[in-house]
C-alpha cells in the first residue's frame, strides 16, 4: 500500500493512502469523537461529530469519511471545529426524547449522552418543536422512534449486514424517521428478529422486549417451579455487563447469580445441544443413507428459520425438523423431567436465559408446546439477567463458583461451541463421525469451520462418505450461500447457518459495546475464544458421549429419531409471506 | 381466481403497463426514480401493491423504495383526484397570499391538504415553488395554470371543473 505524508495537529505521520482521517488520527493518539460512524458497518459522515478543519478546504469535513492525502494538514479541536460540533450536537439532542432518568441506555450504554458530557454540553439553546410518536413494540423488539437521533447505524445492519432489509430513513426533512415501509410494525414486515439493530443502536431507540417482569413474578409465585437454562454463548459475555474483558467465561458466577435471584433449579442449555446433536446427526445419516432432501439445514437459529421461511420457501424440506436446543429442552423438562420428579408439568416455568432477541418470537411460535403446554415460558437476553443481577445490587465479578443442578447440568465440549459460527457442524461432524466409523476418533477438532470468515466451506472423509459442508453466519452471507446452493452451483450435505454475524456470541440480546471497542474490536473473536477455551477444558467433547444425555435416551426417548423424540423435539415450518404477497 | 390473478395491482392494462414501465428500467443505474414516475402516471398514485412489484422485480428493499417515494413531495401514496389542485407554496406565492387560497380551495372542496373528495373528482395539495412567481400567487389543477388569483376566484375554478364533469 502506498502511504502519503500528512500532518495532525502538527504531528508529521506517514500513513497508508486509504486511510481516513480518523484512521489516522487514531494513530498519532487522538480520538476525534463519533456518532454514527462504525467501521466497516456504517460510514456515512452524517452525524457531523467527528468534523475537522483540513487547511484549503472550504468548509469543515467529517473526518470518518475523508480520504488523507500527500501533504494535508488537519487540526482536530481549533475554536470553530468544538463550536461547531458542539451546535451540531445540541441540535441532535434538541429533537431527542431525553428521558435518561427512565432509559435503559443510560449510564454506561448511551453514546449520546458520553458525547453530551465529552462535548460539555450544558443547555441545549435549541428548542423546537417535537413530536411524539408512539413505540412500535413486538414480540423480540421494541422501537421508540422519540429517540432516534437518524445515525442509521440500525438500517445499515439491517440492509447490509443482514440483507433483511425492513427498516430505512423515511420522509423528508424535519419528519424524517428510521421506519417500517408504509409505517408497519415491525412484526408485520419480514423482520427476522436477530436483533443486531440493537446492537448497533447508540442510543435507547431501539431494544428488546423486556420480559424481567414476567421471571420475577413467576420467581415469587409460591405455585411455580421455576427452571432457568442458559445457552452457550451467555456465559462469555454476561461479565461484560460488569466491566469485565470480552470473552471473559463466567459461568460458575453466572449459575450463582442464577440460583440468588431464586430459580429453582439452574440447568445448562449445552446439555440440551448435545441432545439436538443427537437427533440431528441421525437426521443427517438418515437423510444420507435413505436418500432424504439434501443438504440438511441446522435449525438452531430462529433468526435464520425466520429469514427462511420469507425468504426461502423451497428449501424448507431441508430444514432440520429438530427445535433449538432451549426448546427441546423445555419439553424434556415437561415430560420426563416432571415426570421422574414427580412435578406437575403445568407447574414448570421454564426461563431460557439466551443471547438471542429471536428466541422471544421462537418460543411464542404455535408450533412450540407438547399437549398445549409451551416448551419454554418466558425468554430473557443476556443483557435482561445481566439488568436484574445489577437491579439487586449483586457484586457480580465478586460472586463465587456455583455448579448447574443435577441431571442436565454437564455440556460436552461439542455442546460449548455451539454459540459460535461453526460450532453446530463441528460439534454434529464430532458425532456423527463416530456413529458411521463405529469407533471413537481422537482427532475431533474441525479447525475448517472454525473462524469469521463469511462462508466456509470443508470437504470432510468420513468412513467412505466425502461429506460436504458449509457453514455460514450474519443472514448476509446466508443468502450468498443459499443462493450458490439455488442455482446449483455448490452442492452440499450439510449446511449450518446462524443469523447473527459470528454466531450467537454476537447475538442481538449480548452485552453492548460502544461503538468505539465495536469499530476497532472483534468482539465476536474475543467471545469465541472463551468458548473454545471451555471445549478444550471439557473433559467430555462429544455430544453422544454425555452421561444425562445417554440416560434420557435409555430411559425414556428410546433411540434418536424415535416416535418420542418426534413428538418431543420435532417441529415444523411455514412459508411467510412478504408485506402481504 | 389463479395465484396470479391476486396478484394484480389495478386492471390488467395498469398492471401489463407498470411491468412494461419496469421492463424498459431495469438493469440501468438509477432506475428507480424514472420507474416510480411512470408507475404514477400509470396507476395516479404508488400504492402499497404498486411499490412492493417495483421493489420485488428491481431486486430493491421495499424499505428503500418507500423511503424514496416518502422523500420526494411529488411521489404520493393516496389516491388523486381526476382533477388534482396544486396550490403553490413557494416564497412568493405565499407573501401574496397563497395560504387564503388553500384555505379557500378546503372549504370549497371539503377536504384536507393531500386527501380526496369522495367521488375521486378532486385532490387538493399543497406544493413548493413551481417557478411561475411573476404569476404569484398561483395554482395549477392538472396541467392548466391559473395565475394572480384572489380568494373570491377559488369557486368559480371548482364549478368550472364541476362543469366539464357534468358535460361529459
Amino acid at each position: 500500500m502506498k502511504k502519503v505524508n500528512m500532518t495532525i495537529d502538527g504531528i508529521q505521520i506517514y500513513v497508508p493512502e486509504n486511510y481516513t482521517i480518523l484512521e489516522a488520527a487514531k494513530e498519532v493518539g487522538i480520538k476525534i469523537p463519533t456518532l454514527c460512524f462504525l467501521k466497516d458497518i456504517n460510514e456515512v459522515g452524517c452525524c457531523r461529530m467527528c468534523i475537522v478543519e483540513v487547511k484549503g478546504a472550504k468548509a469543515l469535513q467529517a473526518a470518518c469519511v475523508y480520504p488523507v492525502s500527500e501533504g494535508m494538514e488537519v487540526f482536530t479541536h481549533t475554536p470553530k471545529v468544538m463550536e461547531a460540533r458542539k451546535v451540531n450536537l445540541e441540535l441532535i439532542l434538541s429533537n431527542h426524547n431525553a428521558r435518561c432518568q427512565t432509559c435503559n441506555r443510560s449510564m454506561a450504554d448511551c453514546e449520546l449522552q458520553a458525547l453530551a458530557n465529552k462535548l460539555k454540553v450544558e443547555d441545549v439553546r435549541f428548542e423546537g418543536e417535537s413530536e411524539k410518536l408512539p413505540l412500535d413494540v413486538g414480540p423480540s423488539i421494541v422501537r421508540d422512534p422519540n429517540k432516534c437521533i437518524l445515525c442509521r447505524r440500525c438500517v445499515s445492519a439491517c440492509k447490509n449486514i443482514q440483507t433483511v432489509a425492513v427498516i430505512d430513513l423515511v420522509n423528508r426533512g424535519f419528519n424524517t424517521q428510521v421506519a417500517s415501509p408504509f409505517g408497519q410494525p415491525l412484526s408485520e414486515t419480514p423482520c427476522v428478529n436477530c436483533g443486531q439493530c440493537i446492537n448497533y443502536c447508540p442510543v435507547g431507540a431501539l431494544k428488546e422486549k423486556s420480559d424481567v417482569d414476567k421471571v420475577w413474578e413467576a420467581i415469587y409465585d409460591p405455585d411455580k417451579y421455576v427452571i432457568a437454562q442458559t445457552a452457550p454463548a451467555v456465559r462469555v459475555a454476561l461479565g461484560e455487563d460488569f466491566n469485565m474483558p470480552i470473552g471473559t467465561p463466567v459461568t460458575g458466577k453466572m449459575v450463582t447469580a442464577l440460583k440468588m435471584i431464586g430459580f429453582d433449579k439452574v440447568f445448562d442449555t449445552d446439555t440440551a445441544a448435545d441432545l439436538t446433536i443427537m437427533e440431528e446427526g441421525n437426521e443427517l445419516i438418515d437423510r444420507i443413507r435413505g436418500g432424504g432432501k439434501l443438504p440438511l439445514i441446522t435449525s438452531c437459529s430462529p433468526g435464520w428459520i425466520k429469514f427462511c421461511e420469507h425468504n426461502y420457501p423451497d428449501f424448507l424440506d431441508n430444514l432440520s425438523t429438530c427445535k433449538s436446543p432451549h426448546q427441546m429442552f423445555g419439553s424434556i423438562l415437561k415430560s420426563y423431567y416432571a415426570e421422574k420428579n414427580g412435578i406437575d408439568p403445568s407447574k414448570i416455568y421454564v426461563v431460557s436465559v439466551m443471547p438471542c432477541t429471536a428466541k422471544k418470537f421462537e418460543a411464542g411460535r404455535p408450533e412450540m408446546n407438547v399437549d398445549g403446554l409451551a416448551d419454554v415460558d418466558c425468554v430473557i437476553t443476556t443483557r435482561e439477567l445481566g439488568e436484574m443481577i445489577y437491579d439487586i445490587g449483586m457484586d457480580f465479578p465478586e460472586l463465587g463458583d456455583s455448579e448447574f443442578d443435577n441431571p442436565f447440568g454437564e455440556g460436552t465440549g461439542a455442546g460449548h461451541i455451539f454459540g459460535a459460527t461453526g460450532g453446530v457442524m463441528e460439534a454434529a461432524l464430532r458425532t456423527v463421525a463416530d456413529i458411521l466409523n463405529g469407533n471413537s476418533a481422537d482427532n475431533f477438532s474441525y479447525e475448517e469451520v472454525r473462524g469469521l470468515e463469511g462462508i466456509k466451506v470443508a470437504t470432510v472423509e468420513i468412513a467412505d462418505l466425502k461429506l460436504r459442508a458449509a457453514v455460514a453466519h450474519g443472514l448476509g452471507n446466508a443468502r450468498k450461500l443459499m443462493d450458490m446452493v439455488k442455482s446449483g452451483e455448490e452442492e452440499f450435505h450439510f449446511i449450518e447457518i446462524m443469523a447473527c454475524p459470528g454466531g450467537c456470541v454476537n447475538g442481538g440480546g449480548q452485552p453492548l459495546q460502544l461503538s468505539e471497542v465495536r469499530s476497532w474490536i472483534d468482539i465476536r473473536a474475543e467471545r469465541a475464544k472463551g468458548l473454545y477455551k471451555e471445549d478444550n477444558k471439557s473433559f467430555i467433547r462429544k455430544s453422544h458421549n454425555n452421561p444425562a444425555i445417554k440416560k434420557l435416551y435409555k430411559e425414556y426417548l428410546g433411540m434418536a429419531g424415535g416416535s418420542r423424540s418426534h413428538k418431543l423435539l420435532h417441529t415444523h415450518y411455514t412459508a411467510r409471506q412478504n408485506y402481504g404477497k | 381466481m389463479c395465484d396470479n390473478c391476486t396478484n394484480i395491482i389495478g386492471t390488467q392494462e395498469q398492471f401489463d403497463a407498470l411491468n412494461a414501465v419496469i421492463a424498459k428500467h431495469k438493469g440501468t443505474r438509477g432506475a428507480l426514480i424514472p420507474v416510480l414516475h411512470e408507475a404514477q402516471e400509470v396507476y395516479g398514485y404508488l400504492p402499497m401493491e404498486v411499490q412492493r412489484e417495483i421493489a420485488e422485480q428491481l431486486e430493491i428493499p421495499l424499505a428503500e423504495v418507500y423511503g424514496v417515494v416518502s422523500f420526494y413531495a411529488q411521489f404520493s401514496i393516496n389516491p388523486k383526484g381526476k382533477y388534482r389542485v396544486n396550490v403553490c407554496m413557494g416564497t412568493a406565492c405565499y407573501v401574496k397570499g397563497s395560504n387564503d387560497i388553500l384555505d379557500e380551495f378546503k372549504q370549497a372542496l371539503g377536504i384536507d391538504v393531500g386527501d380526496c373528495t369522495e367521488d375521486g373528482l378532486f385532490s387538493l395539495d399543497a406544493c413548493r415553488c413551481i417557478g411561475a412567481c411573476g404569476l404569484a400567487p398561483v395554482v395549477t389543477v392538472n396541467d392548466e395554470v391559473f395565475g394572480k388569483l384572489e380568494a373570491e376566484d377559488v369557486e368559480g375554478i371548482v364549478e368550472k371543473f364541476k362543469a366539464l364533469e357534468a358535460e361529459a
